[in-house]
């Protein structure tokens, strides 16, 4: 089969328009708020149902019997092809939220709404890329995007093509019989990218994927992870503490505020649709900086 | 340096020995002690020694790592699992195994299954709780990807815990079987007609010093060359992981 970069022409592309029309033709279906009507208007792009949606989430632990409350009536909904990020002073609670998104950690209240259904556990519509360590180090590159695949029950021809076609995404198609140890950071994360990526989730979520790696590394994946969701249009939620990657890489940038941990406010980047690394010394992208800097400052 | 770190134990013992500083009965020299050796051999006992101990440890040890593999793993992945068996695991671990050995003999004779008895029982307690560790080290970030991937119960246990813990279960082997070794040799100073353990007390009792130090020379022999197998196993095993 060629590869070919071009996600238009890759026989797998269909899935991304696939499940946007598929929601469109449910909406028509079930129009919400217009039960009864026969002649559903068509929605407007920007009224197609949410794809991921926090609904009032709150989580309280226990810290030395003590409750702590770290998430408090966290609200947050990401449209279909939306790429949001999530900044926040460190500890005030991101990672719980994404957790709680991924169903890997249960919430004290609220609900977590995937194309409109709620999800309590973790499922594989909930692709999750995380700091460093999550490789299967006893799996090559190859086997470890294979292993979600296999759960899928994807026969081995389709296996072969979408484990080809991803290792090309994310540029590691010499490295596929490699073990992760024999790899170097940047690339161990690349790899989870593409084994993430690969299970075709509905939502990819991330947690501070380049907050392990050296400067230089971080800034060839952040431009390779624009280029991705510039081809593909996954719906990502991603967390980071650094401002500057966050409107980088987004569509939309939530500022969290701590103690207790919820939104503060969303920040629609409206920077160009195709991103370039020398965009962040513009003055458009330093101001952008500035605000949220200011917000989070002011937390 | 392993030249050295051997070596010189060896020329102390080499020098005292010869220093006469103490009689030859009871401080033998390396020569003396390889005679002692080659006597055994030509009296045609050292190898049916060797072949029993070997025999005893090995299927010990075995039992042990198939009884200890499962229940750790159930015991690590599952809290229910945990409750079940950690009253048994938690309590006994504390009682020492020698006290146990004049019971397995009433209760199993003399004969090669108390031997083995014996082992097993010395080291499957510790494989079961250094299994359970091992299984608890395991990165969250290796189970909640699994998770994300979309596993099961069973999946998760089977191709994600087994293969993350089974560095550190082949570690625990290899750290164990000494102690299987420990175990052997106090069976055989009870009760053996062969083996390593019942040479040296045999061999005690006429005070043969140096057929004494020639046999615990073969059992430190045999741990090394064990060590060496278990380790190049390890290897084959698991060539993903860092091995130091
Ligand atoms: N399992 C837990 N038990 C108790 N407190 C926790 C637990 N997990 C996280 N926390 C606390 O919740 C807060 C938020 O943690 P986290 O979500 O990791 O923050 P962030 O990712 O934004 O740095 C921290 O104060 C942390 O100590
Ligand atoms: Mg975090």
């Amino acid at each position: 089969m060629s590869l070919s970069l071009d996600f238009v022409n890759n026989p797998l592309a269909g899935r991304f328009w696939g499940s946007a029309t598929s929601a469109m033709t449910e909406l028509s279906l079930h129009p919400p708020g217009a039960a009864g009507s026969k002649f559903p208007a068509p929605p407007p792009p920007e009224e197609l149902p949410d794809k991921l949606c926090v609904q009032k989430i709150s989580k309280i632990f226990d810290y030395q019997s003590q409750p702590l409350t770290v998430l408090q009536d966290v609200d947050l909904s990401l449209k279909s092809n939306e790429f949001v990020c999530l900044v926040g002073a460190s500890g005030c609670g991101k990672s719980t939220l994404l957790n709680i998104v991924a169903g890997l950690t249960a919430p004290t209240s609220g609900r977590i709404l995937v194309d409109q259904e709620e999800v309590t556990g973790p499922g594989s519509d909930r692709g999750m890329v995380f700091q460093a360590y999550s490789l299967f180090p006893w799996l090559t590159v190859a086997k470890n995007i294979e292993f979600g695949l296999k759960l899928q029950k994807l026969s081995k021809r389709e296996r072969r093509e979408r484990i080809a076609y991803y290792l090309e995404v994310v540029g590691l198609s010499r490295f596929a019989n490699a073990f992760p140890k024999q790899l170097s950071g940047g690339m161990k994360q690349r790899a989870a990218i593409a084994r993430a990526l690969a299970n075709e989730p509905e939502v990819l979520l991330m947690d501070e994927p380049f907050g392990a790696l050296d400067a230089q590394t971080k800034e060839q994946l952040q431009l390779f992870m624009r280029e991705m969701w510039e081809r593909t249009h996954t719906t990502i939620l991603m967390v980071t503490h650094d401002v500057e990657e966050a409107i980088f890489l987004s569509s939309r940038v939530a500022v969290m505020e701590a103690h207790p941990g919820r939104i503060k406010e969303s920040v629609e980047i409206e920077l160009p649709e195709h991103r370039e690394l020398e965009m962040k010394s513009e003055v458009s992208f330093i101001q952008l900086k500035r605000r949220i800097t200011t917000m989070l400052g002011h937390g | 340096m392993p030249l050295i770190g051997g070596g010189a134990p060896l020329l102390l013992w080499a020098i005292i020995s010869y220093s006469g500083a103490f009689a030859n009965a009871f401080f033998p020299t390396p020569v003396q002690i390889l005679q002692a050796g080659a006597k055994l051999l030509s009296d045609g006992v050292l190898i049916g020694d060797i072949l029993a101990s070997s025999g005893r440890v090995l299927f010990g040890f075995l039992a042990a790592a198939i009884v200890s593999i499962p229940i750790g793993l159930l015991m690590g992945t599952f809290h229910t699992m945990e409750g079940l068996f950690s009253p048994v695991v938690g309590s006994v671990r504390y009682m020492p195994v020698a006290a146990f050995v004049p019971l397995v003999m009433i209760w199993f004779g003399y004969d090669e299954p108390a031997k083995v008895l014996i082992v097993f029982l010395g080291i499957v307690l510790y494989n079961t709780t250094m299994i359970v560790d091992a299984v608890r080290k395991i990165p969250n970030e290796i189970l909640n990807a699994a998770y994300t991937l979309g596993v099961s119960r069973p999946i998760l246990l089977f191709q994600v815990i087994f293969p993350a813990a089974l560095p550190s279960i082949l570690d625990t082997m290899r750290t164990n079987i000494a102690g299987a070794w420990n175990f052997l040799i106090l069976a055989e100073v009870i009760a053996a007609k062969q083996g390593l353990g019942f040479r040296i007390i045999q061999s005690q009792r006429y005070v043969d010093t140096d057929k004494v130090l020639f046999c615990i020379c073969v059992i430190g022999l045999i741990g090394l060359l064990t060590d060496y197998a278990l380790r190049k196993l390890a290897i084959a095993l698991t060539p993903w992981s860092e091995h130091s």
